[in-house]
């Protein structure tokens, strides 16, 4: 299907997140979008596919005008699209899943539409029961079943904000594959993405917004050099990681064991210096949460002994964990890191450690959330909610709401929807805290990120650290292979 | 709670259009109501005007009901903040309501006379332990949904359970009077024991001076204080409110406690300054109403005094329209569902024409 967009404002506020985009993307292309946190990629794609109405502009359809009032109704026009943060699920089977939205039929024929999932399922060699439960699949398999619902209710172009972020790098591979393959079928796709070696892999053009306007579009052969100046209007260096003196040990993990809902993560030997920085690698799921968690306070020790700072917390409550300097940075950025509905200076004032008086001082944390903002380079205002803030400003939120001076930092994917430069500076303000002697742990699906930011690389493999890696020496290809389960 | 989130970020303007808007269309529905079962609407709702403002009696009387739903629901907006729907409260309104009682008969003789003590001591002695009451049964409540994970609306609605029927078991057990057990309730206790009350009417001064000041800490207190934020944290996002270092649990048990200790100061203050006596049903259906007040508010406390108001007059007008119209009082309870129904539905509307929103 032929799409045409046709002047799109829209403003929230005083922020212009569309101001005035024309684009057209043609039948059975893959376009990227790409544009710096912030720049208005899922405002445009929520427009067109009704989540959002447009203060004005048009939309057309293969020629002709629609209004799209609701998503149900994009997708009755045939577009649908796979959000940047999925909402959590309910204890819901696959299959009903699979059924939601499906509309004008009370009387859902169940194995006519197994018999559809199922004959999907095998197009695209997604591997999905369809009787298992949605709370047990990883993030890529949540977007294959959300792939295959919104063919099978008909949509003929497919958006997909951020799809790579927290997938595998096999699921990508398949991801990629069913891409190609929908646009072989004349299907339109568009895939919005920080990773630029993704979006010079797959589409086959690129537009690229920044503050709000389109201001370039690409072909391939691309260059990265090109399409980073047209994003940011500059080059960007990447960040070189300084050596820094390793301190006394911060965390000491002796025999640990940490259950969480789905594995037991067991028998753990961990010491991590000051100014040490471990990444975590392996699938979605093996244990790295359990372990980040388990540091952190948030899941209890089952077994073994930890120790913060030399003190031994095994039996210690998370505000213990809290008042020793350790610190979680949650992957859900608003289930589990921040609350929706309530703005960046409550937060503020929330996150702070220590006595507060009872009465808040609302200048002061105003000040502090300022601040903030400055340091980090927020779009946004002390008195935004955070969910009005684009995806990657959440997190740059979350980064500014870590309280100063810790022992130790455990973070899911510190980047999570960060665009380059961003993920630049973030990652430079995370390494004046290991300067400082903050002891750092991460996971990430990045492998490269992995390795220029660890000088340890811990794998996991279904609840077990396989191997301990230095990851001067490590390259991307031992790791992907150590991820899927191959001993060395 | 979304709706919760939608209304809090809407000017005054909005928010009194939003208030009148389904009280219009609950007249008018209500209306229809009346021709249907055969009644003149017009005539129906000038004597329903007439019977809760008429008289300087009837206005009293409104001023109680309404001293009593307004400290109910400024304790609900506290819980609600929470994310907690206290259906306990009709329980813990009783439960001021004994305990209140049984203090104050610690001081008495059986046939309620003062015995010893000051009476103004014995009236602040009887209202703390009204206060204690309340937060009793609220923190069994908060404990079994927070320590137990019983659904607070199943333990609500059992705590209810039990203490309408310890009430009931006192009246006609325990504490019968000596003439036996009657639906009147317990010995009256001496008149020294009553809150003052205006000249020949049974609104007292107090009491309402009581009911402004419980609106005006709540008010304050979900604004400005470290609390107040803290409940609201806990109330849309448990999970990242204890990833933050809120002390969920004790907010949690906070909230339960102090919602529990606005109910039970109701029930103390029907007991000194209404019943002065434990009679069966005292809470009259308050705690209940109080949460179809706190909706109808969206959760704001400056809109509960005069949301309660109508509510009270409600409720006071429509006892002239079963004793001059024939119509039944439950005309009041049709007129307030009606109302929230429409409240609802026009929050909704509002909701789905915003269209929905995301990252
Ligand atoms: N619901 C909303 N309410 C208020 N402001 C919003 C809302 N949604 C987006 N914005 C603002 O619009 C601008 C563009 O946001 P958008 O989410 O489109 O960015 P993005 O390009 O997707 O960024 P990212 O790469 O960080 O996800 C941002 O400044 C954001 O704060
Ligand atoms: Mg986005």
């Amino acid at each position: 299907m032929k799409i045409e967009l046709r002047e799109i404002h829209k403003r929230f506020g005083a922020v212009h997140a569309n101001a005035g985009i024309n684009l057209s993307v043609g039948t059975g292309t893959i376009l990227g979008i790409l544009g710096e946190n912030g720049a208005g990629k899922s405002t445009l794609m929520k427009i067109l596919s009704g989540y959002f109405h447009p203060d004005s502009g048009g939309i057309l359809l293969d020629g002709a005008a629609v209004r799209l009032r609701t998503p149900a109704d994009a997708l009755r026009h045939g577009v649908g699209m796979l959000h940047q943060d999925p909402l959590d699920f309910p204890p819901m089977r696959v299959l009903d899943n699979f059924l939601l939205g499906r509309e004008h039929q009370f009387w859902q024929r169940r194995s006519a539409a197994r018999a559809d999932f199922d004959a999907l399922c095998s197009e695209f060699e997604f591997r999905l029961d369809p009787d298992g439960f949605m709370f047990d699949l990883t993030v890529g398999e949540r977007q294959q079943l959300e792939i295959a619902r919104l063919l099978w209710l008909g949509a003929r172009v497919l958006i997909l904000d951020e799809p790579t972020t927290g997938i595998s790098a096999n699921q990508k591979v398949k991801l990629f594959a069913t891409l190609r393959k929908l646009a072989a079928q004349n299907k339109t796709v568009i895939f919005v993405s920080h990773k630029l070696e993704d979006v010079e892999g797959l589409c086959g053009r690129v537009a690229v917004l920044r503050r709000g306007a389109l201001v370039g579009e690409a072909q391939p052969p691309y260059t990265t050099a090109g399409l980073v100046q047209m994003m940011f209007g500059q080059a960007l260096a990447v960040g070189v990681r300084p050596a820094a003196p390793l301190g006394a040990p911060q965390l000491e993990l002796r025999g640990a064991e940490f259950a969480g809902e789905h594995i037991v993560l067991r028998n753990v030997d961990l010491t991590v210096a000051a100014g040490e920085v471990v990444g975590l690698a392996g699938l979605e799921g093996s244990g790295q949460q359990q372990l980040l968690k388990g540091v952190a306070g948030l899941v209890a020790l089952g077994k073994g002994s930890l120790k913060i700072g030399g003190r031994d917390l095994s039996q210690a409550s998370y505000k213990e964990f809290l008042a020793a300097g350790t610190a979680f940075m949650a992957a859900d950025r608003l289930e589990e890191g921040m609350i929706a509905g309530l703005t960046i200076e409550e937060h503020m004032v929330l996150a702070r450690r220590g006595k507060q008086p009872a009465i808040v001082d609302w200048a002061v944390a105003r000040t502090a959330a300022q601040a903030g903002i400055a340091e980090f380079n927020i779009k946004g205002a002390p008195a935004s909610v955070v969910e009005g803030l684009s995806g990657g400003n959440q997190q740059r939120a979350l980064l500014a709401l870590l309280p100063p001076a810790l022992k130790l930092l455990a973070m899911e994917h510190p980047t999570r929807g960060l665009d380059v430069e961003s993920a630049i500076y973030i990652w430079s303000k995370l390494l004046m805290r290991r300067a400082e002697g903050t002891a750092i742990l991460f996971a990430t699906a990045d492998l490269e990120e992995l390795l220029r930011y660890s000088d340890r690389v811990l794998v996991f493999f279904a609840g077990e650290i396989m191997a301990v890696l230095r990851a001067a020496d490590a390259t991307v290809e031992q790791l992907g292979a150590l991820i899927g389960g191959k001993q060395k | 709670m979304s709706s919760l989130a939608a209304t809090e970020r809407q000017g005054w303007v909005g928010r009194v259009l939003l208030v009148l808007g389904p009280v219009l269309l609950a007249l008018v529905i209500t209306s229809g109501i009346l021709v249907l079962a055969g009644a003149n609407p017009q005539a129906t709702l000038l004597k329903l005007l007439a019977g809760s403002f008429g008289t300087a009696v009837k206005r009293a009387d409104v001023a109680v009901v309404w001293v009593s739903l307004v400290i109910c629901t400024a304790g609900l907006l506290v819980s609600f903040t929470a994310g907690q729907w206290n259906i306990g409260m009709e329980g813990q309104i009783v439960m001021g309501a004994i305990v209140a009682t049984w203090v104050g008969r610690q001081f008495v003789d059986i046939s309620g006379v003062l015995e010893r003590g000051a009476p103004l001591l014995v009236i602040a002695a009887m209202v703390a332990g009204g206060i204690c009451g309340g937060v009793v049964w609220a923190t069994a409540a908060g404990a079994l949904k927070v320590l137990g994970k019983v659904h607070e609306i199943f333990a609500g609605l059992g705590l209810n359970f039990v203490a309408s029927a310890a009430s009931i078991y006192l009246i006609f057990g325990t504490w019968k009077q000596k003439s036996g057990g009657t639906l009147s309730g317990t010995v009256l206790l001496d008149e020294q024991l009553w809150l003052p009350t205006l000249q020949g009417l049974r609104a007292s001064p107090y009491s309402l001076g009581l009911a402004v000041v419980v609106v005006a800490a709540v008010y304050f207190a979900l604004r400005g204080t470290l609390w107040g934020l803290q409940l609201k944290a806990v109330g849309r996002n448990l999970r990242a409110a204890r990833t933050l270092g809120v002390a969920t649990h004790r907010v949690l048990f906070s909230a339960y406690a102090v919602c529990g200790a606005c109910a039970g100061l109701a029930g103390a203050v029907l007991v000194v300054g209404v019943h002065h006596r434990l009679i069966p049903g005292i809470s009259s259906g308050h705690g209940f109403m109080g949460i179809l007040i706190a909706l109808l508010s969206g959760f704001q406390a400056l809109y509960i005094a005069p949301i309660a108001l109508f509510f009270a007059a409600l409720s006071i007008g429509s006892i002239a329209l079963q004793l001059d119209l024939k119509l039944d009082s439950s005309l009041a309870g049709v007129v307030q569902g009606v109302m929230v129904l429409c409240v609802l539905l026009v929050q909704g509307v509002r909701q789905w024409r915003s269209g929905g929103s995301g990252t």
